[in-house]
């Protein structure tokens, strides 16, 4: 074969071999990234990065890059989950409103349920009635809105309470690091192996790739699918679990705001929104990112419009580079 | 294909919407013209947003800015006209949602990222921007912009509101329909690949298309500052309501299928259901989790109705 070509190798220019590079590891310029920002946040001001700061940072990251997991696993067959925000809301707000009633950990139970409740209609609708998954996941997001909206009506005078182990992964920190993290690194590490070492990720690579060869190939899609949407629901009830415990004051909007943001880590981290190609490493870079993004644009004092446009034109600068360099899509 | 056979959905729309409308007769008698008005007025924004969205599905995108694009077009219009007359404010905030629209096509375009994430990208950055003109709501309308939108034209019972986003939007869409660019839209939606080979010009479509959408989302936020008199910098909840008056109205996400008047059926069709529930007395809340039902199984119902005719056609 090398006859054919004989020295082809030599003939590529730097710059594609860089790349390729890039392209095979997608998280080390992503990383190298996150780095040279932090720096120029150090620059910004200087002693601000410390021990307690990185771990606030880790912190705050940690709900988004688990949004953005659900985010990364959905995109991996070509559809997107947009009804992870108010999934996470609920199941937060089902968990602070029923604890006064029934304990912490019926209620924390009830609120998996919500998510997977959501997560069975998702895969019903994309899997079996064949529904656009943004369209339907926005739809299952309005009507769970407007179910937590009634559930509060009822619920208006019973009180809320946090659960203790909520509230010590949210706020308790151990040697430095938040206590969130012993929640996050198994579930990373879940995730992580989900993706690369069982033939569920596969059917999902497969799925994305090229759905009617998986088909051809025996794969049901609609079983995947279904199961696929549930795992996002349970990803989606678990942050909202955390992310109560951070912020400790249930809301009808808790976590919705991190909604776009996880889009958005999960695109930055180098996952294809045709499916296909993802990463979850990539996203927790990500996450970080656009938290150490938000911290500059906080420190410098910008009003609050430039600091939101600012936001949105970084996300798309990091991810113009990221496909200009590695050419894909 | 016969007429009938071609806007089948379309036709299916109006006759729901003339159902729905006798139902909101039978259960408030007192329905009557004023009633029809206000659910014109209500649905100017929704109307506007719907139709910027269809365009933009047609060609096979998807404008998740819409909504702060309007923010913008409302705060720039109750800015100007502090100072400046309104037809040269409303002129300029047109202009200033086309160019906006056109941005983002371009984006779309230049960078090869999905648009999808562009246009989420974007939709920080319009925001940001309708907060940098103005900070809180504030700004003022010139009478006559309400005037425009209340009571009837003409006959008594056609709402002049309805007659404006007719006017706008056909004085916008039908020359962009029975032109060249019509065409390449409509070609670009349905197959890239096919449009690039027949010579269509793919690339400055999409951005014309997103321009479109852009102009539209400008009529929209000056609709928005008729109805409530001072520029709102927040967005409003219409993103979501666009993309499911679209799909209700048989636009089919990915693009090439469907035109504009049945999106807009589709908007009052929405605004209607919420006005029959109100009526009948239902939680407001509750109106919410129907709405999105609806969606949801009107889109199945669709995929279902698809899949049959397949199926006969096989």
């Amino acid at each position: 074969m090398s006859d054919i070509h004989p020295g082809a190798p030599d003939h590529v220019p730097p710059l594609v071999r860089v790349g390729r590079f890039l392209k095979d590891n997608p998280v080390i310029p992503l990383i190298a990234f996150l780095f040279l920002l932090i720096g120029i946040l150090e620059l910004m001001r200087p002693g601000i990065i410390s021990p307690f700061w990185a771990g606030n940072l880790i912190k705050f990251a940690i709900p988004l890059a688990m949004l953005a997991a659900a985010q990364v696993l959905t995109m991996l067959t070509g559809g997107i989950d947009l009804s992870v925000g108010i999934v996470a809301t609920c199941a937060a707000f089902v968990t602070a409103t029923l604890t006064p009633l029934m304990g912490p950990v019926p209620a924390m139970l009830i609120a998996m349920g919500v998510g997977a409740l959501v997560g069975i209609v998702n895969g019903f609708g994309v899997g079996i009635a064949r529904v656009h998954p943004l369209i339907m996941t926005l739809g299952t997001g309005l009507i769970a809105t407007g179910c937590l909206q009634v559930y509060q009506r009822f619920v208006i005078a019973t009180g809320s309470d946090i659960p203790a182990i909520l509230e010590w992964l949210g706020t308790g920190r151990t040697a430095g690091l938040p206590n969130g993290i012993f929640l996050f690194v198994p579930f990373a590490v879940f995730v992580l192996w989900l993706m690369r070492f069982t033939g569920f990720g596969r059917l999902l690579f497969a799925l994305g790739s090229n759905e009617n060869a998986a088909k051809l190939s025996g794969v049901r899609s609609w079983q995947v699918h279904m199961a696929l949407y549930v795992l996002s629901g349970l990803i989606a009830s678990l942050t909202g679990l955390l992310y109560l415990g951070m912020i400790r004051a249930p809301s009808l909007s808790l976590a919705v705001p991190l909604m776009l943001p996880s889009v958005a880590a999960a695109v930055i981290g180098g996952t294809s929104i045709f499916g296909g190609r993802g990463s979850f490493a990539g996203a927790i870079v990500g996450a970080l990112i656009l938290r150490v993004i938000d911290t500059m644009l906080t420190l410098a004092r910008m009003p609050e419009g430039a600091r939101i446009a600012l936001f949105g034109l970084i996300i798309l600068l990091v991810t113009a580079l990221y496909v200009r360099f590695t050419e894909t899509r | 294909m016969s007429f009938v056979q071609r806007n089948a959905w379309t036709l299916g729309l109006i006759v729901l919407l003339v159902v729905l409308l006798g139902v909101t007769r039978l259960i408030q008698p007192s329905f009557g013209v004023s009633g029809l008005e206000s659910l014109a007025r209500a649905s100017l924004p929704f109307a506007f947003a719907t139709a910027a969205m269809a365009v933009v599905v047609i060609v096979g995108g998807i404008d998740l800015s819409v909504a702060s694009m309007m923010a913008v077009c409302s705060v720039t219009a109750a800015v100007l006209m502090e100072t400046m007359g309104g037809v040269p404010a409303i002129l300029i905030s047109l202009a200033v949602g086309a160019l906006m629209g056109l941005i983002n096509g371009t984006l779309v375009v230049i960078t090869r990222v999905p648009d999808i994430v562009v246009t989420l990208a974007m939709l920080f950055v319009w925001q940001g921007t309708a907060l940098l003109i103005l900070e809180t709501p504030g700004g003022t309308a010139t009478p006559w912009m309400r005037g425009a939108i209340t009571g009837s034209v003409l006959i008594t019972g056609l709402p002049s509101a309805l007659v404006v986003v007719a006017v706008a939007v056909a004085a916008v869409w039908i020359p962009v329909k029975r032109s060249k660019l019509g065409l390449a839209i409509y070609a670009t939606g349905s197959d890239e690949m096919a449009a690039f080979r027949s010579g269509v010009a793919v690339g400055p479509t999409r951005a014309a298309a997103y321009a479109i959408a852009g102009l539209f989302s400008g009529f929209g936020g000056l609709s928005l500052l008729a109805l409530t008199g001072v520029g709102e910098p927040v967005p409003g909840p219409y993103l979501l309501a666009a993309v499911a008056s679209v799909v209700l109205g048989g636009v089919i996400l990915g693009g090439g299928v469907g035109g504009l008047l049945g999106p807009i059926v589709a908007v009052f069709i929405l605004r209607i259901i919420r006005t029959i529930l109100t009526l009948a007395a239902v939680d407001p809340n509750v109106t919410t989790i129907v709405e999105g039902t609806i969606m949801v199984g009107v889109v199945m119902f669709g995929a279902f109705l698809v899949l049959r005719s397949r199926r006969q056609a096989a």
